[in-house]
């Protein structure tokens, strides 16, 4: 058991390391499982825009990507922190590659703008007991 | 390698080793027949006998599971048609070469602007030996093959915080990392330390194995040497005439192994899909879906996009429309259908089956991934660092560098320049084409300085913005395959799924293929038992 103590604190020690390094050599998220990017407007501009787009709008294929802008079932801000943290149908679960603020943070964004104005803010909590 | 019994290696030795062989037949043979049953349960050529009747089956999706479908169900006498949203045929089977157009999700345009004979793979890329499906058809429809090289041991495994961004040979990792465990483990036995779980003359053994897995030298240490050298590589190389002795470089010490990460990436040459031997088709992974398709090109309506998959107790009908031209809704019936369509996409068509069905059709989100091809005037890989083929891997978002695995020697080339899955692969399908291009350069240049002087042109796919999968493969977890995946895979009613989604081999031509002759085989049996 101590071993595993120990290993956890090496493990967190160079995390930490290579967070300070990464701060200066790439601006993109290291390695495979965590976004590195902080508040809505960076996480929306380098997750949810890959599908939604800068615009908010969505697009269009054999299927398509909904358009968030004026979406009024974003009223229901447990919906939204649902969606981000479970994915639905082709949409992948993106909030179990982020933290609790990191999911607040993002749906509050979309929540605000996009021509949304729901000013209700969720918080990590809110994220917290929404995790499966 | 060792073929005599070393010196000091007892005859006791010899014959307890001969006892261990003797006893362990019979696991070899459990072994051998479970490697059979696992590699792939392709059983030939699929053989659907008895008459359809003139039964029809309408086809939806015209990639390698569509393709195969409708050439088997045609070869047993079915009435076959096929519907595609893409203007081509080859699904995710693709290969983009100079003067191909791509639009993305968003409306960006990418004209791919490679030179004759240079070509990008944006989907699969390689077929491991053990892929007897895909393999066979190529075989059968003449799609010539060449090897793949998975693992070039002068590629580099790359570590952005480590040896000061400087990366490192994959021989040199992998000689050193395998060395330095193998002297531990040999002290650990000299010590003792084994005693309890490992007999002596075993023990012996294992030192005996462990010089000659891990280069180690007469004293069982893994050092700077001719020794390790062998393994390793040389600072200076052997040569002919005067001076040409060779000399050793240093091995990278153990804890500089360990921290940096870099034997992490040792693990993308271990695994059963990605041993010797692996194989491409000789001109771009398209070639296959070309194949296919001259076989069925008869039968194919292009940019049909399918908006509704309807069923009753007597037929299928589906609604399209012309993917070019919207508006005007158009109808195909046949007796039965086996759709391809990708989940991410059959999720949002109304579908006329069973809860069960649809929870699945609803349950497997797509995974996110990104290809970059670079063109370079000049194959300074192979000119510059002797590395023809194979794959380096880096801890920077690019994560990958491919190297072209033929044309050796060529004027020009093209590198795939990147090759990403996770966060970073969400990162760059956020990007514009263009700077998602600038970046891969950008970080690849850390590794092949000689991209700035060198490149020409590239072009991304970013697979959440391809307009026909809206991502690169069903992303499924141990969860959802238990809770979903054989309700995806029954027949229901009259319509039957078939894609690498309905496989056990998700994002491998393999699975949507065996997916494809499982589907066809159990409609058959169905056809003719009514």
């Amino acid at each position: 058991m101590k071993r595993v103590v120990a290993l956890a604190a090496l493990a967190a020690a160079l995390a930490n390391s290579a967070r300070a390094d990464s701060a200066t050599s790439q601006d993109l998220s290291k390695g495979y499982a965590k976004f590195s990017e902080q508040g809505g407007q960076a996480l929306y501009a380098n997750v949810c825009q890959a599908c939604h787009m800068a615009d908010g709008k969505g697009a269009a294929g054999a299927g398509r990507y909904p358009s968030l802008v004026a979406d009024p079932k974003l009223e229901v801000s447990g919906y939204a922190v649902a969606l981000v943290v479970n994915g639905q149908g082709a949409m992948p679960p993106v909030g179990r590659m982020m933290d609790d603020a990191q999911v607040a943070a993002v749906v509050n964004y979309v929540r605000t703008h996009f021509g949304n104005r729901f000013t209700d803010a969720v918080t990590k909590d809110d994220v917290k007991a929404a995790r499966p | 390698m060792t073929e005599t019994p070393p010196p000091g290696f007892r005859r006791r030795d010899l014959l307890s080793l001969i006892g261990v062989a003797a006893g362990s037949g019979a696991m070899y043979q459990a072994m051998t027949s479970l490697g059979f049953a696992h590699s792939s349960d392709y059983g030939g050529p699929i053989k659907l006998e008895g008459d359809p009747n003139g039964a029809s089956v309408l086809v939806l999706g015209a990639g390698l599971a569509g393709m195969t479908a409708a050439i088997e169900l045609r070869q047993a006498g079915y009435r076959v048609r096929v519907l595609e949203y893409n203007s081509r045929a080859g699904g995710r089977n693709w290969s983009l070469r100079g003067g191909d157009s791509f639009i993305e999700l968003g409306g960006a345009t990418q004209t791919c602007a490679f030179d004759k004979g240079l070509y990008l793979n944006p989907g699969p890329w390689r077929i491991p030996y053990h892929h007897n499906a895909i393999l066979d058809y190529c075989k059968r429809f003449g799609v010539a093959l060449e090897p793949f090289t998975q693992l070039n041991h002068n590629a580099f495994i790359h570590a952005s915080d480590a040896f000061g961004g400087k990366p490192q040979r994959i021989r040199s990792v992998k000689a050193d990392f395998q060395g330095q465990v193998a002297e531990l483990l040999a002290k650990t036995t000299a010590k003792g330390r084994l005693d309890e779980t490992v007999t002596v003359e075993d023990q012996e053994i294992l030192l005996e194995a462990m010089r000659d897995w891990g280069a180690l030298d007469k004293d069982y240490t893994y050092g700077a040497g001719l020794v390790s050298a062998e393994s390793r590589g040389y600072a200076k190389d052997p040569g002919g005439g005067v001076g040409a002795a060779p000399t050793p470089g240093a091995p990278i010490a153990l804890s500089d192994l360990l921290r940096s990460g870099v034997w992490r990436a040792l693990g993308n040459f271990a695994g059963y899909e990605f041993q010797t031997t692996l194989m491409q088709p000789v001109g771009g992974m398209g070639m296959i879906g070309q194949a296919f398709a001259t076989r069925v090109a008869d039968i194919i309506t292009y940019n049909a996009k399918v908006t509704r998959i309807q069923q009753s107790e007597t037929a299928v009908t589906v609604a399209w429309e012309d993917a070019a031209h919207p508006g005007a809704v158009q109808t195909e019936s046949a007796d039965w259908c086996v759709c391809t369509i990708p989940l991410s996409i059959l999720s949002q068509i109304p579908i006329d089956v069973g809860p069960k069905m649809q929870a699945a059709i609803a349950a497997v989100p797509y995974a996110a991934s990104v290809k970059i091809g670079l063109q370079f005037k000049r194959r300074f890989w192979e000119e510059d660092e002797a590395i023809y083929g194979g794959i380096s891997y880096t801890d920077l978002p690019i994560q990958t560098i491919g190297y072209p695995q033929s044309g050796f020697h060529g004027e020009k080339g093209v590198l795939l320049g990147a090759y990403m899955f996770g966060p970073n692969a969400f990162e760059f399908t956020a990007m514009s084409p263009e700077e998602r291009i600038r970046r891969a350069l950008d970080y690849g240049g850390r590794i092949h300085p000689q991209y700035a002087a060198e490149f020409q042109n590239g072009i991304a796919v970013a697979w959440h913005r391809v307009p026909f999968t809206l991502g690169c493969a069903g992303d499924w977890t141990d969860e959802t395959r238990a809770a979903h995946y054989d309700d995806l895979c029954q027949i229901d009613g009259r319509v039957v799924l078939a894609g690498e989604h309905a496989s056990y081999l998700p994002a491998w031509q393999e699975g949507a293929v065996l997916s494809a002759l499982d589907a066809i085989t159990r409609l058959h049996r169905r056809v003719i038992a009514t």
